[in-house]
């Protein structure tokens, strides 16, 4: 099998969750982006240590601590979300702008 | 085109074009759905790419325990179930520009740079066997560190979801 076949699909995979991350707002849906940029990379991550044969299996290993990265950041990143709702009542992120500078500023 | 990767370039369609779909739907609760279709696909690659235990701790994480939490996310906010127009902010011309302009860089990169590379699949490298071999000899310290890194993890978001810290 070739290696462009694996590689295109994660670079196409990773492009859209770019995508969603810059224009999604709902601050769950910018989560699910990530985790399909996380997706790609993981796709990589097993196709190269498909190619190289590698004998300590790095790649699949790499892979394995990259899902369970995921998986606290995505428990880390709901708690933050909720917390916002919590204090917030909305999880929009360009409605957080406590921090913008004032209008006269800008 | 052989066989395999008539299967791979068929599970890759799916996977990419769910991610469109959980980038773009209007519904909260269709973006998770979907994305349990692109993290089954993927799975089904992996499969393919003959490494068959990272692919049953994809669908078993991925499917089973984030796509989960993130619904359970969607319904503790309150989130709007039915269809909303509010899910994509302002910029959407400026990320669809970032996102073409990565991809086109991407996919003419590796394109060019993989363009005679061949993998030669064949089973067993993949297997649960081989992995756990190599994960408890060569990388058994980064697995031990890894799950201290999940327990604080979990204790952090405990920690942050009891809420009241200074009250």
């Amino acid at each position: 099998m070739h290696v462009v076949y694996p590689v295109v699909f994660a670079a196409l995979l990773f492009s859209v969750g770019i995508y969603g991350v810059l224009a999604r707002r709902n601050a769950i849906l910018v989560l699910m982006s990530a985790e399909l940029m996380l997706n790609a990379v993981n796709l990589n991550l097993v196709t190269f240590d498909m190619w190289l044969r590698d004998r300590l299996h790095g790649g699949q290993v790499l892979t394995l601590f990259t899902i369970v990265i995921a998986a606290a950041e995505v428990g880390l990143g709901l708690a933050i979300v909720l917390l916002l709702f919590r204090n917030r009542r909305n999880i929009d992120v360009d409605r957080q702008d406590t921090l913008r500078e004032p209008e006269e500023v800008r | 085109m052989t066989a395999q990767e008539i299967v791979f370039s068929a599970l890759g369609v799916l996977a990419v074009g769910s991610g469109v779909l959980v980038v773009s739907t209007r519904q909260l609760v269709h973006a998770a759905l979907w994305l349990v279709v692109s993290f089954g696909a993927l799975a089904g690659m992996y499969l393919v790419l003959t490494a068959e235990f990272v692919a049953w701790v994809q669908v078993l994480i991925y499917v089973g325990a984030v796509v989960v939490l993130l619904l359970f996310g969607i319904m503790l906010t309150r989130a709007p179930i039915g269809r909303s127009d509010e899910l994509d902010s302002g910029n959407r011309i400026a990320a669809l520009a970032v996102a073409g302009a990565t991809g086109v860089t991407l996919v003419t990169l590796l394109v060019r740079g993989f363009q005679d590379a061949k993998i030669d699949l064949k089973p067993g490298s993949g297997s649960g066997g081989a992995v756990g071999e190599s994960l408890f000899r060569t990388w058994v310290l980064p697995f031990e560190v890894l799950s201290v890194l999940l327990l604080a993890a979990l204790i952090g978001a405990i920690v942050l979801s009891r809420g009241g810290g200074e009250d």
